[in-house]
């Protein structure tokens, strides 16, 4: 068998270079840990909460407290927020029956649930978290299967409005990983083990497919104070 | 030799935008951020099929046919430059209708869907060369 010309020789030597060093680049942009992440069971100072119980939506006055233990990357969540809460909030929370608490409630089986947690407590920060709250919910499918949801946050972050540079600090800081945490020592404290759960008129109901915003109208409705004759 | 080079570097641009795609890369080196607009869009899939994908199946292709092209024993045969040049042209008509999709549907531009094109293009151009060198009588 001829043996290749030294030119094709010098030439194949190049390619596989070329191949080695792409193939170690593609290996190292895999292995490249993603940009940002929130603490984990971090201890919660008093500072941390500061009299936060959550995000309120509603008139503070309304009759009935809705709390909603929620997790931004559990399908079960992102379902009631998209079919379910805008009914919600145009039967109860409007019409002033219902004050609704959003709280944070990151399972540990969902990696980005806890950045996205407090993503949409940077938005908060400028008073934005339900515009923040409703991109995240609605693009879950886009964010929860890739490695760096982070990124994608930021891109939403823009796209609600927000002041991107002051957003970027907020998420390096993870200022309010201790907050987070607090909503879920307070949760599991009150016995909330899935997501979502409703704590309504004092009771617990954990989510299911029945449990809808007629079956919440009718709850909150057997709590508003009777009309005096 | 050229082709063979551009292909390998156009075939990793195409792995780096799949494996984005797929969720095994956080996020992409990209400075106008346009990238995962547009890797993200729908227009990111063409009939049911990843274009990153489609971009590694053909770049790979294309690399295996310059490959080929090199070796002494197709040294006086044109089918394998015929062939690179029929598939640099159908890579050159998809990324002309990629680019238009980028430029007037997403509104975001991706500067690796760029280098892509470029890379395309020179593919293209030197296939076409090849071809007329290797129809042209010795």
């Amino acid at each position: 068998m001829a043996s290749p010309a030294p030119g094709m020789n010098r030439f194949y030597l190049l390619l596989g270079a070329v191949a080695l060093a792409g193939i170690a680049w593609l290996v190292y942009q895999i292995g490249k840990p993603s940009g940002v992440s929130i603490p984990v069971n971090v201890t919660v100072l008093a500072a941390d909460t500061a009299g936060f119980r959550g995000y309120l939506a509603g008139s503070p006055d309304a009759p009935v407290e809705v709390s909603e233990f929620a997790d931004f990357q559990c399908p079960a969540c992102e379902n009631f927020e998209t079919i379910q809460f805008p009914a919600v909030q145009q039967q109860l929370i409007s019409s002033g029956q219902v004050r609704w608490r959003y709280r944070d409630f990151p399972l540990e089986m969902h990696p980005h649930a806890r950045v996205a947690s407090h993503a949409a407590a940077c938005a908060n920060e400028q008073n934005k978290f339900w515009e923040m709250k409703q991109v995240i919910y609605g693009r879950q499918t886009e964010w929860s299967p890739v490695r760096n949801a982070a990124s994608k946050f930021s891109d939403y972050a823009k796209e609600v409005g927000l002041d991107v540079g002051q957003y970027d600090e907020c998420m390096k800081s993870a200022k309010f990983a201790g907050r987070i945490q607090a909503s879920v020592d307070e949760g599991k404290k009150l016995g909330v083990t899935g997501t979502p759960t409703f704590l309504i008129g004092g009771q617990l109901y954990p989510w299911t497919s029945a449990l809808g915003s007629d079956s919440i109208r009718v709850l909150v409705r057997a709590l508003l104070p009777k009309p005096t004759q | 030799m050229g082709i063979a080079m551009l292909s390998l570097a156009g075939l990793f641009i195409a792995i780096y935008m799949y494996l984005y795609k797929i969720g095994k890369i956080g996020s992409l080196i990209c400075g106008t951020g346009g990238c995962e607009t547009v890797q993200l869009s729908p227009q990111a899939r063409f009939l049911g099929v990843e274009v990153a994908l489609l971009g590694v199946v053909g770049y790979a292709a294309m690399l295996l046919l310059a490959l080929l092209a090199l070796q002494p024993r197709f040294g006086g045969r044109a089918w394998p430059s015929r062939l690179l040049a029929i598939l640099a042209g159908g890579a050159v008509l998809f990324t002309a209708y990629l680019t238009y999709l980028e430029l007037f549907v997403i509104h975001a531009i991706c500067r690796w869907c760029v280098a892509s094109a470029v890379i395309i293009l020179v593919i293209f151009g030197l296939s076409l060369a090849d071809l007329r060198r290797s129809a042209s009588p010795a």
